[in-house]
């Protein structure tokens, strides 16, 4: 089983850092893993993508061009990426962010106000986790005990408390129902 | 062994401290700058010295010094930094001084683009520099690979006090992948040609490139091809997949080996024979393994990030024995796995 992850979105988002989560999640189940970002002049404000793979198999090419699972977090992403998604795949929309629907009946598509809920939950910055608990309730891609173990390797102990907010934001994504 | 996730950059410059490197000199470029910065952060606390250069040629100069000392010295850069550092390289490989240099690909001509490219294949096995000299040039294609062939780059350039470079690309510097760090049981060589103090007890050492007299100088360039043949014979790797039954099989390196051994699979899927071989080691080109792959095969299918520069390789390696066909895309673009699989069809007559 392989799943070619695309998130996308704009630079500052917090999409890079999202897709190294999702990476470790891997790391954690003892799955082959690679990451793989857009790189190139892109600043804060730029669009911004990253591609995870998580697979029983070694990975082959990294850059996932058909991803099976897209993440975006805002219209330009969803334009550029939403057509190139599998038949049977799942797509995540920050729907603070995107007005846009995705026009494909071939794939599941999950709204959720990621940025919204962020702010109303003093979460600022944490829309990247919510989407990605999102993902978790929707796919299985990933436990909540595994992402638990993936942060912990990720954030350093002197930023216990960033960990913590992790926690609480991927927890408002998997308690989100659409 | 605990797996971690690093970028290959970083993960390549972790190796170069563990396998005893002391000296970085570098100038940053993208897309391999995190090796400096890396170095720059963990460098000193490991006992080694870590300097930006003002320039590339400043800092291959810089090398040429510190391996004339008898310690493990490194630079990196990506291709036009590389270009720079030509006339330095010649000048160690001149010397016969033990370094590792490392080049991170990005598109070219000029100053190019910074995406991952192949196109210093034929600078670096050819002409990387002035005068009869060749370096080891590895190709890893994996993080994990990465850490493997710094520490064997190192090894190697010691044993025939040569030049090795480490010949990667934007994509492998960029991405990260779990890696372990071997445990490293190779012993330090005994370097007693170095240029280092020592309180008149011997006489003293001379590292030189010039050679006026013209027999002089043609016996030390016969001498260092001796040991080049000695390389050629015993160093040469490639990792062959899925080649024993293949009618047709796909060359590449690097990360685009990664992309052509996926369209391999999509192409046996569809009952295509087809296969991989896959050169590690650029310089020595792997010969005798394309050979054997040549006594089956009917058919190779070279594939770069590039106009195509190793093929000529492939072409002499099998001495032109069966036809060799070429896939490439340039300037940064990363070949597609449909592509090469619609490549792979269009030489064996579509999918059976």
């Amino acid at each position: 089983m392989t799943h070619d992850i695309l998130l996308a979105g704009f630079g500052g988002q917090g999409i890079l850092f999202a897709g190294k989560i999702l990476a470790y999640s891997g790391l954690m189940d003892e799955k082959e893993v690679s990451w793989l970002p857009s790189y190139g002049p892109e600043m804060r404000g730029g669009t911004c993508n990253c591609s995870v793979c998580i697979s029983d198999e070694p990975i082959g090419s990294p850059l996932v061009l058909e991803p099976s699972i897209l993440v975006v977090m805002n219209t330009p992403s969803l334009e550029k990426f939403s057509g190139s998604v599998k038949s049977g795949g799942v797509i995540v929309v920050d729907s603070t962010m995107v007005d846009a629907k995705v026009d494909r009946n071939d794939v599941k598509t999950f709204y959720i106000p990621a940025t919204k809920l962020a702010q109303e939950n003093d979460l600022a910055g944490g829309a990247n986790i919510i989407l990605l608990g999102k993902l978790f309730r929707e796919t299985n891609i990933v436990s909540a005990e595994t992402f638990k173990k993936a942060i912990e390797k990720v954030v350093p102990a002197k930023k216990a408390a960033l960990a913590a907010n992790n926690l609480k934001a991927v927890k408002l994504g998997l308690d989100y129902a659409d | 062994m605990e797996r971690n996730l690093m970028k290959g950059n970083e993960a390549l410059a972790e190796a170069a401290i563990r396998a005893g490197c002391k000296c970085f000199f570098g100038y940053p470029i993208t897309p391999q700058t995190e090796i400096s910065a890396y170095l720059a952060k963990r460098f000193e606390a490991a006992g080694g010295v870590f300097l930006q250069a003002e320039s590339e040629i400043a800092a291959i100069n810089m090398v040429l010094g510190a391996a004339s000392t008898g310690v493990r010295a490194m630079t990196s850069s990506s291709s036009p930094g590389i270009s720079l550092k030509s006339e330095g390289i010649s000048y160690i490989a001149g010397s016969d001084l033990p370094c590792v240099i490392i080049n991170v690909q990005r598109g070219g001509p000029g100053l190019g683009g910074i995406q991952p490219s192949q196109a210093d294949y034929w600078q670096a096995t050819k002409a990387l520099g002035h005068g009869d000299f060749q370096l080891l040039v590895f190709a890893p294609n994996s993080v994990q690979e990465m850490v493997d062939t710094v520490i064997k780059a190192f090894d190697l350039a010691d044993q025939y006090r040569m030049p090795a470079m480490i010949l990667a690309d934007g994509l492998l510097g960029q991405m990260m992948e779990p890696v372990t760090f071997p445990e490293i049981t190779s012993k330090p060589l005994e370097k007693p040609w170095a240029t280092n103090g020592h309180g008149n007890k011997r006489e003293h050492n001379i590292i030189n490139s010039l050679y006026l007299q013209p027999d002089v100088l043609e016996k030390s360039v016969i001498d260092r091809f001796k040991r080049y043949d000695e390389i050629k014979e015993n160093h040469a790797e490639a990792e062959l997949y899925k080649t024993e039954d293949a009618e047709i099989v796909v060359t590449a390196y690097g990360a685009t080996s990664r992309v052509a051994k996926s369209a391999v699979n999509m192409a046996r899927e569809q009952g295509i024979k087809a296969g991989l071989i896959r050169p590690v080691t650029l310089w020595p080109f792997p010969v005798k393994q394309f050979q054997k792959t040549a006594e089956t095969a009917d058919k190779f299918l070279c594939v770069e990030m590039s106009m195509g520069q190793m093929i000529d390789d492939v072409k002499l390696a099998i001495n032109c024995s069966k036809p060799v066909e070429f896939y490439g895309r340039t300037g940064g673009v990363i070949p597609k796995p449909s592509e090469i699989l619609d490549e792979i069809k269009k030489y064996v007559g579509g999918a059976k």
